[in-house]
């Protein structure tokens, strides 16, 4: 019992934290690994809004979404957009901003007990014989619905379309008459705002930590990696994969071992069949 | 109306390239020294810098940049196959690890483990390697981004090789020289080796395997073999550039497979300019340096590096070394049209 329910929400936070990669990196094909930093930089931003200024809760929140959403924006449009194409160069590129706002923020000081955002609501409930607290149903609950509605994004709405298009085939989608430096630009956006989210759901239930910035960005890959990239529901799939055996490996040896197995995890995955279990249309693009 | 007059920029070879190159009866000293006093120069200031600055802190800041070098100049052996590596510090690691495993438990002296951790480092390095060469691209640069991490975190949870406390105590160097003089000979011979080894017929392959893989195996060659062998050389230099720091340091912890190791030879290989292997070597001894002269800022230093990473990519990203090289060899000017 314990296992399946934590199992369950550890599931839907790994999911929470790939949403937005797999949304950058995955669907509109623009590496993202400042994904992570972005995750941090939103939940200290909240905690600068609300504790320094005095802002409410909620407008602080949707205030760090949309900045970082707007840092993600300026990440492509001032950096990103020289470099478009050389795949390892974006990377590289983004791995580096990545570790400048991380080390900043840590050289700052940002990190230990004194850093704790807000739960939404106090108090915790008992299923079974475990105790529950309210904000790992909420957590659960705002996965699902992000999923679904990320799910309808890309199926239904003309830029989340666009979004899966200059991925797929970039001159075609140019000729279909997408534009896509700005779709680019506006999917590293979304995946960095996705981000934020994330945080303010997850971080309440621990303080914040400028490790974390890393530990997301391999958590993301990882979720990424074993789904498919591209593939929606391979993130669901691979977010409880990954999540049970977690949470599995924690109960039976020891806590060490969740990163073991998730690195292990992403290392055989791209080994045996790198597009992941869901992905379809990169094999040729992967490997020779 | 006035038509504004635009400007192509052209660039031609100067003379005395255009000679040295293709003649090769050199007439002059001139010649000569155009074609000797870049290669000279360097080597000449390498040599002589560690006995004009002694052992003093700047004299182990020339040590650490030849192990940076060292792995900067694998990592752009690697870039050079088209196998872009983000984890350094996998080669550094296992390098350390292996030198200094044999050294604690075995009590080997130094000039064996040395040895024997660059060669059976690189073995283990290609033997983890090779079952992703046929991986293309970013993928590949993801697992070689993980591999570090996952070694890291396996050393502490299973508490072996000495665990989160490293292995301690080591056999030292029997002095500041012979370490600086190993490491600076070690960056000359790969260095020149290299730039020799990508222009011979296997070089060729290498470069063909990076630029084109699938016309290398139409021509019916074993692109996989290649890769195999390529990342065998580059791990065996990143090992040994392990192998040195951990007798240096007389320690060897889970510090090794940390992200520096992977960054700073990277940083180093795209300021300087990927692909010349002198680039590689020339950005990596001006950054690291200029790293120590900064470490005042302490845990900035980090993000100072990615900065000068963006910042490289951003506007130079050809490299220095591909600039200074193009001033040297090319006039240029500029040409109404």
């Amino acid at each position: 019992m314990e296992i399946l329910i934590y199992g369950i929400t550890n599931s839907v936070t790994l999911a929470l934290m790939a949403i937005g990669f797999s949304l950058t990196f995955g669907i509109s094909g623009v590496a993202n690994f400042a994904h992570g930093a972005f995750y941090l930089l939103g939940g200290i931003l909240t905690w600068i809004f609300i504790n320094h200024l005095g802002i409410p809760y909620f407008l602080s929140a949707l205030l760090s979404i949309l900045l970082v959403g707007l840092l993600g924006f300026l990440l492509y449009w001032g950096l990103m957009l020289r470099l478009r194409g050389l795949a390892i160069n974006e990377v590289i590129a983004t791995l580096a901003a990545a570790i400048v706002i991380i080390e900043v923020l840590r050289w700052l000081g940002f990190s230990g007990f004194t850093y704790v955002l807000p739960e939404f609501i106090k108090g915790s409930v008992n299923i079974g014989r475990v105790w529950l607290d309210y904000q790992r149903i909420f957590l659960v609950a705002i996965g699902v619905a992000l999923i679904l509605l990320f799910y309808l994004f890309t199926h239904h709405t003309k830029t989340g379309l666009s979004f899966r298009a200059i991925a797929q085939n970039e001159r075609t989608a140019i000729s279909l008459g997408i534009d896509s430096d700005w779709t680019a630009a506006l999917s590293l956006a979304f995946g960095s705002a996705l981000a934020v989210i994330a945080g303010l759901a997850i971080l309440p239930l621990g303080s914040i930590d400028t490790e974390l910035g890393y530990d997301i960005l391999i958590y993301a890959l990882a979720v990424g990696i074993v789904g498919g990239l591209e593939s929606i529901p391979g993130i669901v799939v691979a977010s409880f994969i990954l999540g049970f055996s977690q949470i599995a490996v924690a109960t039976f040896f020891k806590a060490q071992w969740q990163t073991v197995v998730t690195l292990g995890a992403i290392v055989v995955i791209l080994a045996v069949k790198p597009s992941g279990l869901f992905g379809k249309y990169k094999e040729l693009e992967e490997r020779v | 109306m006035a038509e504004a007059v635009r400007y192509r920029r052209e660039r031609i070879d100067r003379g005395i390239k255009a000679r040295s190159d293709t003649i090769y009866t050199l007439a002059s000293y001139r010649d000569m020294l155009y074609l000797l006093l870049p290669r000279i120069l360097p080597v000449a200031m390498l040599l002589c810098l560690p006995l004009l600055l002694g052992g003093s802190y700047w004299g182990k800041v020339i040590f650490y940049a030849c192990i940076f070098a060292l792995l900067a100049l694998s990592w752009d052996f690697m870039a050079s196959v088209g196998l872009v590596s983000l984890g350094q510090a996998l080669f550094f690691g296992i390098g350390s690890y292996v030198a200094g495993g044999l050294n604690f438990y075995l009590k080997w002296p130094m000039f064996l483990t040395i040895p024997a951790a660059t060669l059976g480092g690189a073995l283990i390095c290609t033997i983890l390697l090779v079952p992703v060469v046929r991986l293309r691209g970013v993928y590949f640069s993801m697992v070689t981004l993980i591999l570090p991490l996952l070694f890291a975190h396996l050393i502490e949870t299973l508490e072996i090789l000495g665990g989160t406390y490293g292995l301690l105590s080591l056999t030292p160097f029997p002095n500041h020289w012979l370490a600086v003089y190993i490491a600076i000979l070690a960056v000359m011979l790969v260095l020149f080796g290299f730039r020799k080894l990508i222009n011979e017929d296997f070089g060729l392959v290498l470069r063909g395997i990076r630029d084109d893989d699938r016309v290398v195996m139409a021509g019916g060659i074993n692109i996989y073999w290649y890769k195999a062998q390529a990342i065998f050389i580059a791990s065996a230099v990143g090992c040994f550039a392990g192998a040195l720091m951990t007798h240096y340091y007389q320690f060897v912890g889970r510090s090794a497979f940390a992200l520096d190791y992977t960054i700073l030879p990277l940083a180093g290989a795209v300021v300087g300019g990927p692909g010349s292997f002198a680039g590689a070597t020339l950005g990596t001894f001006i950054l690291v340096p200029l790293s120590e002269a900064l470490r005042a800022l302490g845990g900035l230093r980090m993000a100072l590096y990615g900065i000068i990473l963006i910042g490289a990519l951003a506007v130079l990203p050809e490299g220095i070394f591909h600039y200074i090289e193009r001033k040297y060899h090319q006039v240029e000017r500029d040409i109404g049209i």
